[in-house]
Parts: structure tokens; sequence; C-alpha cells
């Protein structure tokens, strides 16, 4: 996306523009563009000759395909193309193309990988048969109407127990459902079980959720004959991958397929991932000879996103006497859906990786099973895994220290990980995929540190006093976690900077905006790296027509890996400046001082960058490597009042407190904290992406699946600290995109059951909704008579 | 996710508007606000042959309020209410379960007829009509009809209304100074459709005991109804603590909600009432006489 900083940079920042910029809350340059209607979504590209293509979609969820008859279909006026996996299979027998793992490709995944169309298997609900292309989207969704299929149901595999019976396989060339298992040890666990004075068990589950996005996906495809090149408009996240993935399965080498990237609206992990569409739609567009849009409606979204989370675990903590946690132990089954697409093994991988959370455990064995069952395919949602087992891990501290009598602040206070601990191993996970080999060590900060800020700026002290308190009928209570959150995956983020004939200074990034605020942040960094005006300089980041490779963003990397290699590129620019303006100066290049854009000689002369561009280009290229990650880390707390009488919530007061290494725009981190939050009290109290026994999603719309807005959680506070920059980095920072989400279900389950104390509940499953949390409540006082 | 075919017409004229919808070919749906009919085309679950937009249709958009009750037309819109001041006084309980009704800018559309004729169970403004005595009037072609609110709804997105008849107004009878009411209802997020709500009101007479009590539920029954047994726990009593959790009591016990994904339907009932004690708890308190506070616990101070 081009945002061209001079046109749009906001009248406070370009007042206050003389630099430094990393560390001011510098107004989002995207803003303007994005609320006068001028920003350029999927949807918003519209070319000469464009077909409009609608997805027939499964409505069983298991099923064998003995035949699909699309001729009335393809006789239908204004209906260009029925494609189907005949089509694109070629000849008789041959397979489709299948979706490539991006993240943890193991070997043992070959036989799961999901078809980019349902060639003779149907295995969820809204899994593709056919694309009918036409001249307009309602002519498409006639004639999808009008296909015949001849389907053999097969019993629907909707649970992930049920999947674990391998009573009926999902997949044909396995002997299992079970598509892998992560273990992850450190130490001797039973050894740590075995010394325990107290052992807290728990069964917990997390539902299914769904990462909406404003912006629903969309793929606009525009297939030039005459080059035989392809350009695919509705990028993000990770363009040059999809772009990779696309290309090989339509056997055309990826110089001749470009993905643009424009304004997106959210991404959460899984919008930008490669999906079937992102196939099927420049197939079509190729197959036809005219460019094809593909808007995703919100139900297609629903069905057909990523979805995440669900997962049940049976875990155990082990105690000394004094609150000293020994080890922690357990099994948890993740249920995938229907197939791991490009990164759902990121979930599974994470819980037995990250049960110990921010906590000093010395011996860990903890393994995580992968179910595949007929539902939703699965992929990351913003803090995978670890809203999860920070969720887990708080409860059974918070249970423990009770039931030892302790209290557990103190025991939290025990056993967090301090500055004097570093670097902290986490336990080794296998299998691992080579990439994830730096996974394994923290290398600064203080977690006991962050904890007790967030208790002072909470007031925890002050509001202990309220502790299961009842007033005017309602339970108060309050709640305190602490969160890890890894950041900044490797392997490498590419930069270019080209000083143009014009004078003009551009700045390319293989990082994306997915919302984030990215060329706001990326150009503080590079206004500031090159000594610049932000308003000097144009930064184009994203599609892979700007750079020979980029990674993207996911895993709160891209203002760390892009800030970094943007870092890189600057030193070279100046470096290539300085050598092109010595001629012009009569110096040495080491003799050439740079001011903003003018070179200066130690005589005095000078030349500007305008007039240096006149007779040079300057093209440099910026990289940054790094296989190690960061580790933000940081602690929240939640005071709750819970009307016992129709479990209703209310949430009066939030703090999150997170340690970042370095800041660049605090004004974007706060965003970034209050909207993770927001979503992890969503996952706590509204989100719930529901299946029935036949594998028919019930949450087909946004009013069934619940997710918060602006105005459901008004009360939260974000505090940001600076105490451990990053060493790893030139920047100091930290990945920090998902603290906020990771702590936020282990906070409020913490608050609620404090809240609720005198009726000794535990709550173990989300989401906490009115009528679950009443249930338990009304169990209780029953049991209590 | 787009409309199956349909024709269109956007009559000038009440008359032309309902000489379409009795065109001998049937299948036409008159469309207002489209806040309910607009998802329903998309999801393809309704393909009707014509809509006919009675945007253009004259008059109709009025709340006139006078001695005899308030009149809305039923192009009135949400927004429309909101803004009314009057109905403060004249159509408290509407006045108050107005914020409750979706988000500002379906209110900016959704229209008094729409809600009436789309009938969801849990929807706000069906509720304040049956528990109001309220009137519903009918056009067609054959001519015009007036049906009671209580015998208008006749199940989930059932009506008594005949595919050629349109909703034209609902009239309110008037609302003496000194009634005493409450709206209560408890959604998942504001302006979802309520788990459960209610609306009651009652008289008190010179020795403060309740006359002619209404309680009407929402979200707890295939339609919007009153139930008589909890009425009947207050009619002729003073309203105090014990009578109220009477009538809370015998609410829950008369409603039939059902389970779905957002509640059970013991939950319903138990929030039915919780709902209705909190709502009489209310009303009592901003009569004159007051009545003992009572706190939301259900236990007098």
């Amino acid at each position: 996306m081009n945002a061209r900083l001079t046109d749009i940079l906001p009248e406070s920042a370009a007042a206050a523009a003389d630099g430094p910029y990393i560390g001011r809350s510098v107004q989002r340059v995207e803003d303007l563009r994005l609320l006068r209607g001028l920003g350029r979504y999927a949807d918003d590209v519209a070319l000469p000759g464009m077909l409009h293509a609608a997805m027939l979609r499964s409505s069983v969820a298991h099923a064998r395909v003995r035949g699909i008859d699309a001729s009335a279909a393809r006789a239908m006026p204004g209906v260009h193309a029925v494609i189907t996996a005949a089509e694109i299979a070629g000849a008789p027998g041959q397979p489709v193309p299948t979706v490539p793992l991006r993240l943890q490709p193991l070997p043992c995944m070959e036989p799961y990988r999901q078809p980019v169309i349902v060639q003779d298997r149907i295995r969820h609900v809204g899994e593709v048969i056919a694309i009918v292309v036409a001249d307009t989207l309602a002519l498409a969704e006639d004639a999808m109407e009008a296909i015949e299929l001849d389907l053999e149901q097969l019993p629907a595999v909707a649970d992930w127990k049920i999947s674990a019976a391998d009573e009926t396989l999902l997949f044909d060339a396995t002997t299992t459902n079970r598509g892998v298992t992560f273990t992850a040890r450190r130490g001797d666990a039973d050894a740590a079980f075995a010394a325990a004075v107290h052992v807290q068990r728990e069964r917990f589950t997390v539902q299914r959720q769904a990462p909406v996005t404003m912006e629903a996906r969309g793929v606009v495809a525009d297939w030039d004959a005459a080059n035989g090149r392809l350009i695919v408009y509705g990028a993000a996240k990770v363009p040059f991958f999809n772009r990779h993935a696309s290309a090989q399965m339509l056997g055309m080498p990826d110089s001749a397929v470009d993905f643009i990237e424009g304004d997106t609206g959210g991404s959460f992990g899984a919008r930008g991932e490669f999906y079937v569409e992102d196939f099927l739609v420049p197939f079509a567009a190729r197959h036809i000879g005219r460019p094809v849009k593909w808007i995703s409606d919100r139900r297609e979204d629903l069905m057909t996103m990523a979805q995440s989370r669900e997962c049940e675990a049976d875990v155990e903590m082990a105690f000394a006497a004094d609150g000293t946690i020994l080890g922690v132990r357990g099994t948890a089954w993740c249920d995938l859906g229907a197939y791991p697409r490009t990164n759902g093994l990121i979930q599974p991988r994470n819980i037995p990786h990250f049960l110990t959370n921010a906590y000093r455990i010395e011996a860990v064995h903890v393994d995580s099973h992968v179910q595949f069952t007929n539902k939703g395919p699965a992929g990351t949602y913003r803090a995978p895994g670890r809203a999860e087992t920070a969720m887990f891990c708080e409860r059974l501290i918070e249970r423990g220290a009770k039931a030892m009598g302790l209290d557990p602040v103190e025991v939290r206070r025990r056993n967090l990980v301090t500055s004097s601990d570093m670097p902290w191993h986490f336990a080794t996970l296998t299998p691992s995929a080579p990439e994830s080999s730096g996974l394994s060590e923290a290398d600064s900060g203080d977690y006991l540190a962050a904890f007790e800020r967030c208790l002072v700026e909470f007031d925890w002290q002050g509001k202990l006093a309220l502790q299961g308190t009842v007033v005017d009928g309602l339970h108060h209570g309050i709640g305190v976690a602490c969160f890890i959150e890894g950041g900044a995956a490797g392997p490498r983020e590419n930069a270019k900077i080209e000083l143009a004939r014009d004078g003009s200074v551009t700045l390319y990034v293989g990082s994306t905006s997915v919302g984030q605020g990215l060329e706001t942040s990326l150009g503080q960094i590079a206004a500031d790296a090159l000594g610049i005006p932000m308003s000097a300089l144009t930064l184009l980041h994203g599609s892979t027509t700007y750079l020979h490779e980029g990674f993207g963003s996911y895993h709160s990397r891209s203002t760390v890996m892009g800030g970094s290699a943007i870092i890189d590129a600057a030193g070279k620019f100046k470096q290539a400046v300085r050598e092109a303006a010595a001629t012009y100066l009569e110096c040495l290049p080491e003799q050439v001082t740079i001011t903003g854009t003018e070179a200066k000689s130690p005589r005095g002369r000078s030349i500007g960058f305008a007039e240096l561009a006149k007779n040079e280009t300057i093209l440099v290229d910026g990289t940054f490597a790094n296989h190690h990650h960061t580790w933000a880390y940081g602690a929240a707390a939640a005071h709750v009042a819970v009307d016992a009488r129709t479990g209703d919530v209310s949430l009066l007061d939030y703090v999150v407190v997170e340690d970042v290494g370095r800041a660049i725009n605090p004004l974007l981190l706060r965003g970034q904290l209050l909207g993770g939050t927001v979503q992890g009290l969503g996952g706590a109290f509204l989100e719930e992406m529901v299946y029935d026994a036949e594998g028919q999603m019930l949450t087909g719309t946004l009013a069934d699946y619940l997710v918060p807005t602006a105005t459901d959680f008004p009360r939260l506070r974000a505090v940001i600290t600076e105490d451990f920059p990053s060493p790893i980095n030139p920047i100091g920072a930290k990945g920090a995109g998902e603290g906020g989400t990771i702590v936020a279900p282990a906070v409020i389950v913490n608050a609620i059951a404090n809240a609720l104390g005198e009726f000794d509940l535990n709550p173990a499953s989300l989401p906490l909704s009115p009528s679950r949390l009443w249930h338990m409540i009304d169990d209780a006082r029953r049991a209590a008579r | 996710m787009k409309p199956p075919q349909f024709e269109y017409a956007a009559p000038a004229t009440l008359p032309e508007a309902l000489a379409l919808l009795a065109h001998p070919d049937g299948d036409a749906k008159p469309l207002a606000g489209g806040q309910s009919l607009m998802p329903v085309l998309a999801f393809r679950l309704a393909s009707p042959r014509l809509l006919v937009d009675l945007r253009r249709v004259p008059g109709m958009d009025r709340i006139d309020i006078d001695a005899a009750g308030v009149r809305m037309g039923a192009k009135v819109r949400w927004r429309d209410i909101e803004r009314d001041a009057r109905l403060k006084t004249a159509l408290p309980l509407l006045a108050e379960a107005i914020g409750h009704v979706a988000h500002y800018q379906i209110r900016n559309r959704g229209t008094v007829g729409g809600s009436l004729a789309h009938a969801d169970p849990a929807a706000e403004l069906p509720g304040i009509a049956v528990a109001c005595d309220a009137t519903i009037e009918i056009a067609s072609a054959r001519g015009t009809r007036s049906v009671a609110a209580a015998d208008f709804f006749e199940g989930a997105l059932t009506t008594v209304l005949q595919p050629d008849e349109l909703i034209t107004a609902i009239t309110f009878p008037a609302w003496p100074a000194t009634r005493a009411s409450a709206f209560e209802e408890l959604a998942r997020r504001h302006g979802d459709f309520a788990m459960a709500g209610t609306a009651v009101w009652f008289d008190l007479d010179t020795a403060g005991r309740a006359l002619d009590t209404h309680i009407a539920v929402i979200g707890a029954s295939d339609r919007p109804r009153r139930l008589p047994a909890a009425e009947a726990k207050l009619d002729g009593q003073l309203v105090d603590a014990g009578t109220i959790g009477e009538a809370a009591c015998a609410a829950a016990g008369a409603c039939d909600p059902a389970d779905d994904l957002h509640a059970s339907a013991a939950y319903r009932r138990n929030l039915v009432g919780v709902l209705v004690e909190r709502a009489l708890i209310r009303a009592l308190a901003g009569t004159t006489s007051g009545g003992t506070a009572i706190n939301r616990s259900g236990e007098s101070h």
C-alpha cells in the first residue's frame, strides 16, 4: 500500500516533525486516508471486463462425492464457467493441489493436507465443491443453485473424542485421525510430582473461536494472456508465501505472479493466510481469460476462515510446601477441524510448550494431540495456544494455592521468572520443524517486576477488601494473571531504500499492514534512521512487486523485523549517499556528513538529495535476520461484579501492564494492548463457534457468533513499560500485538471465581456466558441444600 | 449473499401499494426499513416475486398524541421514537425500551410496522404493544381492520397478516400520569435481541392496591405475551416485596422459553422471574407512594 506521508501526515505530527520519532505517539498516518473513505480494500478493486465468482460450498460435513452435474448451471445466461476438481486436476485420476503448511511443515502432515477443491471427499460444511463465474455475483449465485450433487453421506466426526476413537477415518491414506502429538519436556516431571506435597489437577475446555475481521476475505485475479502474467489483489499478512504457493499450483514461475497488498481490515492471524480461494480465483481468471473477483460474505468467512482455540486439557501442577511450583504435567486434545491448513499446528504446538507461562517451572511433561474432525479447518487466532495455556496455568496456581492455604499472589511472587533467571529456557518441544529451533529461551526481563507494577496500578491492596463481598446483590471479585508473549519470528525481513531522480526517498519493506498502523511505526523508524522528516519519505510495503522476498506480518513480528531491516537499509543508504556525494564535494566519503536531505563536506560545500539524484540513482537493500524470538511480558488484573441471579458480569476495572523493551509508538501500542484485551474478553465472555453433532455450523451470522464491540468493555487501562530492551535487535523492541489477548481469559476466570467464592465455583470452560455462569451457580446452590 | 431475482415497485400512493400486494400472482412483500427483510432475502430464506417499496407512499410517518392515546404510523422509525420527548409521559414503557432496540444505524432505518410484521419473539416493540393493549391497524385492497396486539402475534415470525395486507399504524390507549411501569431486559451484548425481557405496569387504588396489572414478556415464548398467572398475584393486593416475589415466581413458572445458542430454557425461565421482580420493584419505586425500597437481590431493606 502506498503511504505518501507528505500528503497525509496529520498536522499535529507534521508540526513536531523534526525527530526523533521513535518513542513518540505520532498519530496514525493511515487514518486520514481510511477515515475519508480513500482506503483501497479488495472489494474496491474493479477491473475492465471483470467477472464475479461464487463458491458452491458443501452443506454437509462428511460425504463422498459420486457426481457433480453442472450442465444446467453452465447453460445459464451470463455464466462463463463452472469449475470443479475435474477441470483443475486436468486428467482423470490426477489429484488436485493441496494447501502447503507454512509453519511447522512436518512431513507427517502430508496425508492431511487440504485439497484446493473437493475431489472425492467432503470433510467440512463450507468446503468448496465448485466455482461459478458469471457476469454478476447474483447470476453466479443463481447458477450455483442449479448444480446437482450426488453425494454419499458419511458419519460426521464432529467431536475430538469421536475423532480419537478412529472408527470413522477422515483420510483414506491414514490409519488415524490423530495427525501428530506434540510433547514438551524439561527436567524430570515424574520426580517433581513424586516430591510434591500438593498436586492440583484440573480439566479445562476452551471453545472454538473465529477470528472475525472487519473486512471479509477477497481475491481479485487479473490474467495477462499476452505476457503470461498474473496479478492477484487482496493479499495480506504473507503475500510472498502465498504468491509462491499459488504460482506452484498454477505451474508458473514466482516471477510471473504478483500479489498486491491493499488496505486490510484486520487479520488476527487468520486473514491473509493462504486459503484455497487464493488458488481458485487466479485459476478461474486464467481459465476464462478475464479478471475474476471473489469477495467472501460473512457466512463464508465464518465457515472457512481459520477457526481456533478448541481444546480440552487434563493438566496438573506440583507444589512444594512453600508454594514453589515443582512441575507441570498433562495432556491436551486439540480439535483442528478438517485440515491443518497453513498454520493450524501452531495452537497445538504452543499448548504444551507454554503451559509454564511466566513461571520458573523446572519440570515439564505435557502432550498435545492433534485431532482432525469434520469442522471448519483450524488456523491461528491472535495468541494461539497461549490464551488457552495462560488460563490453565493461572487457574492451577490459583486453585493450588488456595487448596494449600496460601495466598495465590504470594505463590506467584515466589515463582515468577526474574531478571536473575535470565536467560530462561523453555521446555523442549518435539517434533519441531527446523524454523522453530530458536523458540526456547527468553533473554531479558523481570516478570515479577511487571506483576508488582500491575498490582500497584490496579490498587490490588486497596481493592482486596472487596474480594468476595456482596454489594446491592452484586458479588465483587478481583483477579490477577501473568503472561509472556513471543514475537519477532524469523527468519528475516527485507527493506529497500531508493533515491529517485526527483530527489524523493522511497522505502520498500516486506512487512505487511493488517491494520496495525505499520506505515506509521515503520515510518518513524525509517525517518529516525535516515535523519529526515517522516514527511520526506514514501513507504511502500507488502506487495511482491517491491522486493524479491518478504515475510509479512504474523507472530507480532512486523515492527521488530521490518524496522530492523529498515535500520540496516538506512545505514547502507547513507553510505551510498556519502560515496555519491564525495565526488561532487571533492572529499572522501567518510568525510561527508548528512543532515536531513543534504550532504556536506568538511570545507562547507554541500549538495542536496534532489541535486544528487539528477545524475545518481541510489538503491540499497537491507535485511535483518533473526532466529531468536523476543519475549514481551506482563500481567493484568480485573475487578468484576457478578449478578448471581442472572449470571451477568460487569467489568468494573481492568489494568494490563506489558514490558515491550522499547515502544516505537506508545499510542499504537496502547491500541494493540487494549484491542487485544477486548478480543481476549470476547473469548472469555462471548465468542463461541458452535457445531452440532452432524457437523453443521450453528453460528453462521454475527447475531449468533458474538464479537465484542467498542462499547462492550469501556473500563480498560493499559500501562506500557520499557525496562528491558531486547538485546537481539537494533531497536530494542519486543513484539507486542498479542499480550492483551493472552491474559484476558485467565484474569477474568480468576476474578469471577473469586467473586463467587461463597459458591466454591471452578469455572473451567469458556465462554462464561450469563446462562452458563448461572447454571454453575444454580448447581452449587442445589448441591449446598 | 445476494438476493434471488425479484421485481421491484415503488408506488406513490397507499391504494397503489395495496393493489400491488393484492396482485393475483401473489407473493409480494412490502419493504420499509429493510432491517429484517433484506437479510432474509440475502440468505435466500425467502424469494418473493415482488418487493413493494413503501418509501414514496405518503403519510404513515407521524407520531400523534392526544387524549385518546398515541398513534404511530407504520413508517415511524426507531429514531423518531427516540427523539420524541412527548413519549416519556405519553408512553413511558416504549420510551424506556427504545434504548434497547438494536444499534443506532439500525434505529435510523428500522420501522414500527416492519418490527410488528416480522414478529421476532424477542423484539421490544411487539412486547410493548402486547403489554400496553395496543391495536394494530391493517389495510388491504379489501378494506381495513383493527387487531388487538394480543391477537396479532401467532408464533415466532408469524402473525395474522394476510399476504395482501399492510400494517398502517399502531395505537396505544391513553396513559395515566400516575401509572407505575418499568421495562427490563438482558441481552448478551447491548442492542442484541434479549435473552428475555419484560414490560410491566399497574395502577394503584387509593389504598395502595394494584389494579389492572399487566406483565408481558419477550424472548420467553414463541411470541410476546402477557402472563395472567403473574398479574393475578398483584391485582387487588398491596404491592410489596412479598407480592412482587409471588408475581415473579408465577411469571417464571408461566413462561415457556426454548433453548438456543445464547441461553438455556431453564436460564430464561429464571431470568424472566428476576426481570419481572426487578421491573415491579422499579415500577413501585417510581410511584408517588414509593413503596418500600427493595434491593435488587429481592430482599427488603
